[in-house]
């Protein structure tokens, strides 16, 4: 009878063993190093489309990091993530284009429009549970989008273009290599922060906050504080991306924030695995080069990629690189 | 007499518009354990929860070492010291027993404090120090009351609110656990008691309080309350 058996854990693969690999302090380190001189080494490799791709996938990167502090860390959902992207991207946009500010004067308020962004958002759904948390935050996402394509400060559908680039000691900041560096480098100090958060005393309030959130309250835990520097945090990251997005490009419109922006980005969190940063990353990279490594198929690229990521979800609920915790 | 710790004045409360509590006055001295005695519905839980600021007082007052504390939001009443140890636990599943015990110590700053409230609750209840990398959903239900009391205990508690310890578990357990509650009781702990089973509530107690409708219809000390079986008969559910 093998109905009292105890389950026994399966052999380690391949890809258990190089996950071991990254959760070992030690050997983590090497990996890492590896990692960082593939990204460097990458843009000559590649050739110039495949570095505004993978200069995609980083943006991806930065943005899946910020929206896994939402709803890895601290258990919450949000469906219109987009959004505090496009704060970033728009308030670097009105201020440069329509004020004539310097581009890294415009960082700090766009990190501030974020953050008033993220207690807007958070704010009024701080009671709400999933299903209508998920509704309010589409709901912000489209009205952020929609105020976009209506607003004559933000160039309504056709948006803003002429956004200047970004120089640094006389230094313009343009070509698809330069802006690939830029957000490697971006990506890079965005796991760090992900990572010092993660295990900072707020990350370990988004741990119990996410577990049981009467429980955290009746131990002193202030439930609203800790909520809302979620969705700040989140949207910080968010900004920031969009920041260099307009910069990146010279040119922002409604449609580079979507609701399926926002999708794309969760399913980078839900995929890779949720609250687990090396997942996150994953997630990210297969989001963005899934369809372009399918490109080949021509116009069943999408379908294909489609079934792949159900198949993923069928076999891997948790995430390909779930945390330690399910 | 010892100094008051908890005292709550004719307090009110109400889920939506049903009151559910129509002035209840109770005290808690340094020291004791006081029992919070009624049937069902009697307002035993919605108590506790007014005193902790899981639901607000509609009218009345709660005091913790003479200060009122009625309108503070729950983590402000927790921070100050008054820890509620809910109803069903609320265990955090997915999470070590350690981790869960780390969760009561948030608020303390100082890793010395939390290293000896650790290894203090590890004396206390040996079988979470046994068990301290398990997963907490793997505990029994009478462990997980272990593990809630002792979460509570890192917090360093100025009065512990525990509802209802020995729900759920069975007839030895029970014992158990009023054994611990009494233990806890003798390192210190102040400790206001909910409980449905009302002859062994008053046994530990030194005070004992019986609701009824929202309301104190009965106090004594634990021995008068135990001694007179009317109380048991019309109030606690009868005889053993």
């Amino acid at each position: 009878m093998a109905t009292n058996k105890v389950t026994t854990r399966p052999a380690p693969g391949a890809i258990e063993r190089l996950y071991a690999a990254f959760d070992d302090p030690r050997r983590r380190w090497a990996l890492y190093a590896v990692i960082i001189a593939l990204l460097l080494l990458a843009p000559p490799v590649v050739g110039r489309y495949g570095t505004v791709i993978l200069t995609n996938a980083l943006l991806y990167v930065i943005l899946a990091l910020g929206l896994n502090v939402v709803v890895g860390f601290a258990g919450l959902l949000d469906l219109g993530y987009a959004a505090f992207f496009a704060v970033g991207a728009y308030t670097t946009g009105i201020l440069t284009q329509q004020f004539g500010f310097n581009f890294w004067l415009t960082i700090p308020f766009a990190l501030c429009a974020a953050a008033i962004a993220g207690v807007i958002i958070g704010g009024p759904t701080l009671r709400l549970r999933s299903d209508y948390l998920a509704i309010v935050t589409l709901g912000f996402g489209e009205i952020v989008r929609i105020g976009a394509r209506n607003l004559e400060i933000t160039g309504q559908a056709s948006g803003l273009t002429g956004i200047p680039s970004p120089s640094v000691f006389g230094y313009t900041l343009t070509g698809p290599t330069t802006y690939y560096y830029i957000f490697a480098a971006l990506a890079v100090l965005a796991v760090i922060a992900a990572q010092r958060l993660l295990h900072s005393r707020l990350g370990r309030a988004w741990l119990y906050v996410r577990h049981d959130e009467d429980a955290a309250e009746a131990m002193g835990i202030n439930r609203v504080r800790v909520k809302l520097a979620a969705y700040i945090t989140g949207a910080v990251f968010g900004a920031i991306g969009g920041v260099f997005f307009a910069a990146n490009l010279g040119a922002i419109s409604p449609q580079s924030f979507s609701f399926q922006q926002s999708v794309l980005v969760l399913m980078a969190v839900i995929l890779g695995g949720m609250g687990k940063i090396p997942g996150v990353i994953l997630g990210a990279f297969i989001v963005i080069l899934g369809p372009e490594l399918l490109r080949d198929i021509g116009s069943l690229r999408l379908l294909v990629f489609a079934v792949i990521l159900l198949l993923i979800m069928l076999f891997r609920p948790s995430g390909i690189w779930p945390g330690r915790r399910s | 007499m010892s100094e008051t710790v908890l005292s709550v004045r004719d307090i009110e409360s109400f889920y939506g518009k049903i009151q559910a509590l129509h002035g209840v006055t109770l005290e808690v001295r340094k020291g004791q354990i006081v029992a919070l005695l009624g049937s069902n519905g009697a307002g035993k839980t919605t108590t506790l929860k007014t005193i902790s600021g899981l639901v607000r007082a509609a009218a009345g007052e709660v005091q913790l070492q003479g200060k009122p504390i009625t309108s503070l939001a729950a983590h402000t009443i927790a921070r100050l010291g008054v820890v509620h140890v809910p109803e069903g636990r609320h265990v955090l599943k997915g999470l070590s027993v350690k981790e869960n015990l780390e969760l009561g110590a948030f608020t303390v700053r100082d890793a010395h404090v939390r290293a000896e409230r650790m290894a203090h609750v590890f004396e206390l209840f040996p079988r979470m120090a046994e068990r301290r990398h398990q997963d907490a959903s793997l505990l029994s239900g009478g462990e997980q009351q272990m593990l809630a009391i002792g979460r509570a205990l890192m917090h360093g508690p100025e009065v512990l609110l525990l509802d209802e310890p020995s729900m759920g578990l069975a007839p030895k357990l029970v014992t158990d656990t009023m054994r611990i509650v009494k233990r806890l009781n003798e390192t210190g702990v102040t400790i206001l008691l909910v409980e449905q089973n009302a002859r062994l509530a008053l046994r530990l107690a030194h005070y004992g309080y019986v609701l009824e409708n929202g309301q104190v219809r009965m106090q004594g000390s634990g021995e008068e309350l135990r001694a007179d079986e009317r109380i048991i008969q019309a109030y606690l559910g009868g005889a053993e």
